[in-house]
């Protein structure tokens, strides 16, 4: 076993320790699962780029990190407000993975809707969560999730009783730090959401300009019958900050899952989206957008598993990579054999804004099924400078008229975007400053105060 | 307002433009006519400023500021503005985007605040009406899956948006039929005032019945060979372009 791995192990083996002197022995299942966890990890190391899901990137940045784990969370409430999203919404504020109550806003839960730091939920009653945690994202998926499995403390749990339906957004804050010594943590959240239940659940990941941490996330989603999801995720990491994030989803008869994998930040991030559909007309629609500059890094593995018939998958993601930034893009659909009358869509599309960035794409289809309506393509391209041209002779500067295409060239997600706040953010980090709201907020009433006579 | 010196350009190492010399007043309405080839485009793309063009020997001002030395987008701000021969496509960006950026950079170069909502509402509402365009055109992308006429309706639409100081318009009337370029010879001369100066780039003499011009150039071979008022692109029209081509070459 190489170094790298041990120092993670006994780091482990230190934190079960002091836990156990600080607050006594655990539930025995979640104590079972740390030690599988762990011998996972142990067993299968860090990914190499000779293991396909892990060939275009190299996690070494990770394995070499020599990192403590936080003891507080400790933020300032103007430097909070500052970088988290301006929202009404019930939060829950993770700092470098500690729970802080101060940052947290969850007094007015309606009705039917739990929403918990993991830490309380077990406290509450472990074995309501012992259940579900880990059914989707075992030790097996990779080992990251093994990892995770092992340190596993804090994070979420999102419950929603059968028929509820949440107005505000949930919204999970990870905040990270810029400590003297990297710190790594490890979420874990967990949705369940009840027959024909309704929200959108945002996870928020930002932190200090000088932060170098590391975040290993895992979160599971369960969706009940009937069920309507929409999930963000919003990375706006700083550049230096490393991320690994497993988000799988279960998706019962009827549900829909929308998710938006929104990725803007970070030295390596890398995202693992898989969705089950389970039941007959569930359906799950991937957005993604990506954009890396300087030396950045951004991995998306999505996978749909159409493992029932008359299911729908539609997914369509972007790429914008500038400077010498690294991109990797593979998105597979797996159709089982019974799975007839199924449709998949699948699209990406990427922009290379310099000649040392880097793009690797792989759609990929397994059909086991005769009857199904499935389609996939990739492509690469540059901006238009004929565009360009065409912009700036109306008196646009060429900043703007680059940034104007860009943020173009990522239209079809966005203009899928819902929330305002989100797309504020996404405007400003791949376009800068423009002129105008992209999207024009009054053009609605301008199109209808123009058909008025 | 304009003041075409002497011009001599290349591109890819042949020259286009041999010594082109055109003075343009303001209120005045210009229209450069030539066969294929002399280079009427490249005489209008060199004072928008698009690249690949390489000016050997001359110069062009505009109310005395040096054009060479600006770039594109102050060109534009200046109140020079050309209108396409092709149109360019811009997915993903809505026309009305366009017409409210480009605007407002016109406003901020005078160092005047961005056109307040009602007022650019009530602006865009007229401009449509006057081009005959549906309020739907606003939320298309630019250009994208428009049809030759309807690009060049867009071309005067913006025009008419950002009333320039000196409109260019490159053979905005290749591609309509009758109807179309009534339309957009209205448009044309609406935009007709004292303080505005048109330079109309036309291979054919028939925009010029719409939009009567007052001086009319005949470019061959990268010069102007003849000068005169309206009556020449009527004589270029029934005669072609070989007498003038002759007379300069003698």
């Amino acid at each position: 076993m190489n170094d790298d791995v041990q120092r993670f192990l006994d780091l482990f083996n230190e934190r079960n320790a002091q836990r156990l002197s600080s607050q006594g022995p655990e539930p025995t299942w979640i104590a079972a699962r740390r030690q599988a966890g762990a011998a996972r990890f142990e067993a299968l190391g860090f990914p190499t780029r000779r293991v396909e899901a892990w060939k275009y990137t190299d996690v070494r940045a990770i394995a070499r990190g020599d990192f403590a784990l936080a003891t507080d969370a400790d933020f300032s409430q103007a430097s909070a407000a500052a970088l988290t999203l301006p929202l009404e919404a019930h939060r829950l504020t993770f700092v470098d993975g500690v729970f802080s109550a101060a940052l947290s806003q969850v007094d007015d839960l309606p009705k039917g809707v739990q929403l918990l730091p993991l830490s309380r939920a077990l406290a509450e009653n472990h074995e309501a969560v012992g259940g579900p945690l880990g059914r989707l994202t075992g030790v097996d998926f990779s080992p990251f999730s093994a990892l995770n499995t092992a340190f596993m403390e804090e994070g979420a749990v999102v419950r929603l009783a059968p028929g509820t339906r949440v107005d505000k957004p949930i919204l999970l804050q990870f905040l990270s730090r810029a400590n003297e010594t990297p710190v790594m943590s490890h979420p874990r959240v967990l949705v369940e959401a009840g027959d024909r239940s309704e929200a959108t659940v945002i996870e928020h990941h930002v932190g200090e300009e000088a932060a170098a941490n590391f975040t290993n996330l895992v979160e599971e989603i369960i969706l009940g019958r009937g069920t309507l999801l929409t999930h963000y995720k919003l990375q706006e990491l700083p550049l230096a900050d490393l991320q690994v994030s497993s988000i799988q989803v279960e998706q019962g008869r009827d549900s829909r899952f929308t998710s938006f994998n929104i990725n803007l930040g970070g030295a390596l991030v890398r995202t693992d989206l898989v969705s089950d559909l389970n039941g007959e007309g569930a359906e799950a629609n991937f957005n993604g957008l990506f954009y890396g500059q300087g030396r950045q890094h951004v991995d998306n593995h999505t996978l749909v598993n159409h493992n029932a018939p008359h299911t729908f998958s539609k997914e369509n993601y972007k790429g914008i990579l500038d400077d010498r930034a690294h991109g990797v893009f593979n998105g597979k659909v797996i159709v089982k054999r019974d799975s007839q009358k199924i449709e998949g869509f699948q699209s990406n599309a990427n922009l290379l804004l310099s000649d040392r960035a880097e793009i690797d794409a792989k759609p990929e289809l397994e059909i086991y099924a005769d009857d199904v309506k499935c389609s996939h393509g990739s492509t690469t391209g540059q901006l238009d400078e004929e565009a360009v041209y065409a912009l700036r002779t109306r008196g646009i500067d060429e900043q703007t008229a680059r940034g104007l295409l860009t943020l173009a060239f990522a239209g079809e997600v966005m203009e899928q975007v819902e929330l305002d706040a989100v797309s504020e953010r996404i405007e400003l980090a791949v376009a800068g400053k423009l002129p105008e709201r992209f999207n024009l907020a009054g053009l609605v009433e301008t199109a209808m105060a123009l058909g008025d006579d | 307002m304009l003041e075409v010196k002497d011009l001599h350009v290349t591109a890819e190492g042949t020259e286009i433009l041999k010594g082109l010399s055109l003075t343009v007043k303001a209120g005045e309405v210009h229209a450069i006519m030539g066969p294929n080839g002399a280079g009427k485009s490249t005489l209008s793309a060199v004072i928008a400023g698009k690249g690949g063009y390489e000016v050997t020997k001359g110069s062009i001002t505009f109310e005395g500021q040096d054009v060479l030395e600006m770039e594109i987008e102050e060109r534009a701000q200046a109140g020079l503005l050309l209108g396409f021969q092709y149109p360019v496509e811009i997915p993903g960006v809505k026309n009305v985007y366009l017409l409210k950026a480009a605007l407002n950079a016109q406003r901020a170069a005078r160092g005047q605040d961005d056109i307040p909502a009602p007022e650019f509402m009530k602006l865009i509402k007229e401009r449509l009406a006057q081009m005959k365009m549906a309020a739907s055109f606003l939320q298309r992308a630019v250009n994208e899956g428009f049809s030759g006429g309807e690009k060049k309706r867009n071309e005067i639409l913006q025009m008419l948006v950002l009333q320039p100081k000196l409109a260019m318009l490159d053979e905005i009337d290749s591609g309509l039929d009758i109807d179309a370029m009534r339309v957009v010879a209205d448009g044309i001369n609406s935009l007709r005032a004292e303080d505005r100066s048109i330079l109309l780039v036309t291979h054919y003499q028939r925009l010029l019945d719409f939009v009567v011009p007052d001086k009319v150039h005949v470019l061959v071979d990268g010069r102007i060979a003849k000068s005169g008022d309206a009556e020449l692109a009527r004589e270029l029209e029934a005669r072609g372009y070989e007498w003038v081509q002759e007379e300069s070459a003698a």
